[in-house]
């Protein structure tokens, strides 16, 4: 197990006490909800898409430390990018937290300042928090009306829904 | 911090004095030498599970080391004494919670099941179009949902008997909420998200008035307070063994006899008949009309040991221990300001469910876990309990025969190390 401070991070700390791009999104044409009923997570991200471009992204809602900080930085490093070079971002970012980059021999977009969450890969639990806005996002950008949870599909599941 | 050693937890002045042997009896439990992530385990999430003591470890062990076999079934040595055993640990049952007669005890996989054993039998029977069941505002998602699926197949109707701020039952709206169409009055005897205690014995003396039947589900309330069905006076009553230092997938549900023998079978299978023919199947007596195939044999076995290991240190030692422990508890952590206790009844028993300021319950679970420190973060099964509240989750810590004052101040730093760091 890693050392809580590789987990929280000053940057995610920061993130997480003063979101940034948080509120409605104005001039929003693609927006899911993600929603975490374990945890209580809920977020809504908002993409401003003109011509495969995202020129504005951004998010609100409540949650943990980690998905807070997770959709705050998420939201800064897409601006301005095409819509498959988010979801090149995405695919490298979630390699990065569940340990698996370094694997892919193919050129991968670099990270910046989101590789603060490598600590993540050593809390799996955690994989859920960190990847709830990603997946809210790359459903907004499909277009899908569904609201998105990551507690099924991410990590080792962190609660039972039965145990009291 | 306790400062007489060895630690007998008692505060001077009061008049329920715990007589346990607390630093004694954590030795009958092996999981608590351990240590998680280097510091010593202080495990605070008893509601959700107890650890085992090696009474119970044992036991199971030593039915599949020297007498394992499958009951009820052949004329071999090994079957006889597993039966027995078996039979045995049903016995024990019984007289814990006072039922009259041992067939009145059905062994089930938990408290889930009991109830869902109960609606999907007892209430198909007598719930029809337009009827009633009534639950409370505070149950586990095991004492709604099994309603739901109900209420939907026969196109009835569940009412919700509300709380108040504190997290107490509104009992006095119970009257105005039975109707003649109400069919059964479900609730939990202690909220397993709040701590409340339930005035269950009232409910039904309310509900039995209007000639209403109640479900009790025992889940939280078995393991720390001195339960009598017939004093209660329910027509059901469920619980789980896991939850009470033995064994997982098995528990039992109280019912009864008058009504188990009107009721129909819940699951069919070996067991659960007397003859069967493709014509024509008849029931076997209780309560084995209700256990379809193998059941949980090991499982009863260690149920029945950690019963007998619970009686030995009297449960009202347990209860006395516990109450005084979450006094201390609550008045230590109610000390710590943006902590918000949440669930405040007059009477609660075994569980602190509270919140931070600022910081969500899962950044709090994964900090003191750090620490060693095992309790439980998110809506416990409860949702409707948290929409309630108007928070999405919680962090709880629920407490055990074995938890000390020094564990509850190790919560404590460890809650004051999560506030610096998210400060």
């Amino acid at each position: 197990m890693g050392e809580l401070r590789d987990l929280y991070q000053e940057v995610i700390l920061d993130h997480s006490k003063r979101p940034r791009n948080f509120g409605d999104l104005a001039g929003a044409n693609r927006r899911a909800e993600g929603y975490n009923p374990l945890c209580g997570d809920r977020e809504t991200v908002y993409v401003r898409l003109e011509d495969d471009v995202l020129k504005d992204v951004g998010f609100r809602g409540a949650g943990c430390a980690i998905s807070t900080a997770s959709a705050s930085m998420m939201t800064e490093s897409l601006k301005g990018r095409t819509r498959a070079e988010a979801e090149a971002l995405f695919e490298r970012f979630h390699d990065l937290i569940t340990g698996r980059d370094g694997e892919s021999k193919t050129e991968r977009p670099d990270l910046g300042k989101l590789a603060v969450f490598s600590g993540v890969r050593e809390f799996p639990i955690r994989v859920k928090c960190a990847t709830l806005p990603w997946h809210t996002l790359k459903a907004a950008l499909a277009g899908e009306e569904k609201t998105v949870s990551t507690e099924l599909t991410e990590g080792p599941k962190a609660e039972s829904g039965g145990a009291a | 911090m306790s400062t007489t050693a060895p630690i007998r937890e008692a505060v001077p002045g009061t008049e329920r004095r715990s007589r346990l042997d607390v630093e004694a009896l954590r030795r009958d439990f092996p999981i608590l030498a351990r240590t998680v992530h280097g510091k010593p385990l202080v495990y605070l999430d008893n509601a959700a599970s107890t650890q085992k003591p090696t009474p119970v470890i044992e036991a199971v062990a030593d039915m599949y080391r020297n007498y394992y076999g499958n009951i009820h079934r052949g004329v071999h040595e090994l079957s006889v004494a597993a039966t027995d055993a078996y039979e045995a640990a049903r016995e024990k049952a019984r007289a814990f919670v006072n039922a009259a007669e041992a067939r009145e005890i059905v062994f089930v996989r938990g408290t889930t099941e009991g109830i869902n054993l109960v609606a999907q039998t007892f209430g198909r029977q007598r719930v029809g179009e337009n009827d009633e069941i009534i639950i409370t505002a505070l149950e586990h998602h095991s004492n709604i949902v099994p309603w739901q699926l109900l209420c939907e197949e026969k196109k009835a109707h569940l009412k919700i008997l509300p709380i108040d701020r504190s997290g107490e039952v509104r009992i006095e709206e119970l009257e105005r909420l039975i109707t003649p169409r109400t069919r059964i009055v479900s609730v939990a005897h202690v909220s397993n998200a709040l701590g409340t205690l339930v005035p269950v014995q009232r409910i039904v003396e309310i509900a039995h008035g209007r000639g209403v039947p109640v479900l009790v589900d025992g889940a939280q309330a078995v393991p720390r307070l001195r339960v009598d069905v017939r004093a209660i006076g329910c027509d059901f009553y469920t619980f789980s063994a896991h939850k009470m230092y033995g064994s997982t997938g098995v528990g039992v549900l109280y019912g009864r006899s008058e009504l188990l023998d009107e009721m129909p079978p819940y699951q069919g299978g070996g067991d659960m008949i007397s003859s069967v023919t493709f014509e024509k199947t008849t029931w076997n007596v209780l309560p084995y009309k209700f256990e379809a195939g193998t059941p949980n044999i090991v499982g009863a076995i260690g149920f029945g040991t950690a019963i007998d290991y619970l009686s030995k240190i009297g449960i009202d030692n347990v209860n006395a221990h516990e109450e005084q422990l979450l006094d201390y508890a609550t008045r230590t952590l109610s000390a710590i300001p943006g902590l918000n206790v949440i669930g405040t009844a007059r009477e609660k028993i075994g569980v602190l469910s509270f919140t931070l300021d600022h910081v969500h319950p899962h950044d709090v679970g994964t900090v003191l876990d750090q620490e060693g420190i095992a309790i439980r973060t998110g809506h416990h099964c409860a949702q409707p309990v948290m929409e309630f509240f108007g928070i999405p989750a919680t962090a709880r810590a629920s407490l055990a025969l074995y938890n000390t004052r020094q564990e509850i101040d190790a919560l404590a730093e460890g809650i004051r190390k999560v506030q610096r760091m998210f400060r």
